[in-house]
């Protein structure tokens, strides 16, 4: 059971938003979580290796930091078992290779811009999901 | 300054996924099980996000180039294929399962929780795995 919870996750959705518009201002890139990480692991040019080494260290120090000034991690609860978790990971991994971008980069960005491709990408996500949960929580478990 | 710069916007990134609740499989799967107990306040998510990005971008875009970049770097690619449709189906159905997506998970390492890890270890494998198909997929022309 989680609290519905429409101010605080408007407030972070801003924060979001707000990173996408920065980065884009600053160094004329997409948030896209999936590029930062593929773009990493790929290697290549240093200087967009560094940019995004540079984002992932801040994302990653981030609930540190609410930690610090709330005195609470922020709220983390995993409802389902590490073989899903890592079962997840995988087609994660390889649907955003293909699909070129996930929440952040089709989800706030593309849709932003108001990207064809990204709304279709988005459509086509968010269904799945909501039809994967459906299947997972009253077809199969409950 | 152009690192520290990055290093802020992703500070500013994970604190939004942190407060919005993004960062929470518990969360996220209660806002996609709209039969069960549905919790819609990830629709504020990207409507807090969208908010912002929306008129952000169109004041941003109109600049002649970013601060530390000689110029925008925007994807070009308008095509919407297969691959981009079952991709994005198939990310969406490992996101059910999870509970994380990419964005939630990154920010989520800093908890050092052993799920999160394992699902960003399983997700740079699921990314070396879609490498070496589209490798393989290049050299064999018969195959789509």
């Amino acid at each position: 059971m989680t609290n519905f919870s429409p101010l605080t996750s408007f407030a972070g959705g801003m924060l979001i938003g707000l990173a996408a518009v920065l980065l884009m201002a600053f160094h004329g890139r997409i948030f896209g979580a999936t590029g930062i990480l593929s773009g990493l692991i790929r290697g290549g040019d240093m200087r967009d290796w560094s940019l995004r080494a540079a984002l992932l260290a801040g994302m990653v120090l981030a609930p540190g930091l609410v930690l610090l000034g709330t005195g609470n991690w922020p709220a983390l609860e995993v409802p389902v078992s590490m073989t899903a978790i890592i079962g997840g990971g995988l087609l994660v991994g390889i649907g955003v290779s293909y699909g070129g971008g996930c929440t952040s980069g089709h989800g706030v960005c593309g849709n932003a811009r108001f990207s064809r491709r990204s709304i279709t990408a988005t459509l086509s996500f968010m269904a799945t999901a909501f039809l994967t949960v459906y299947v997972t929580r009253h077809l199969i478990g409950g | 300054m152009r690192l520290l710069s990055a290093l802020l916007i992703g500070l500013i990134f994970g604190i939004g996924i942190a407060t919005s609740g993004m960062i929470n499989p518990a969360k996220v799967l209660n806002f996609f099980d709209i039969a069960g107990n549905w919790d819609p306040s990830l629709a504020f998510v990207m409507g807090g996000a969208l908010a912002v990005a929306i008129p952000g971008y169109r004041l941003v875009l109109v600049r002649k180039a970013p601060r530390f970049e000689p110029k925008f770097q925007l994807p070009d690619t308008k095509l919407i294929d297969v691959k981009l449709v079952s991709g994005s189906g198939l990310f969406g159905i490992g996101w059910g399962i999870a509970g994380f997506c990419p964005g939630g998970a990154l920010p989520a390492l800093g908890t050092l929780r052993p799920e999160a890890l394992a699902f960003v270890a399983s997700m740079i494998l699921g990314l070396f795995i879609a490498r070496g198909l589209k490798a393989l997929a290049a050299r064999s022309p018969q195959s789509a």
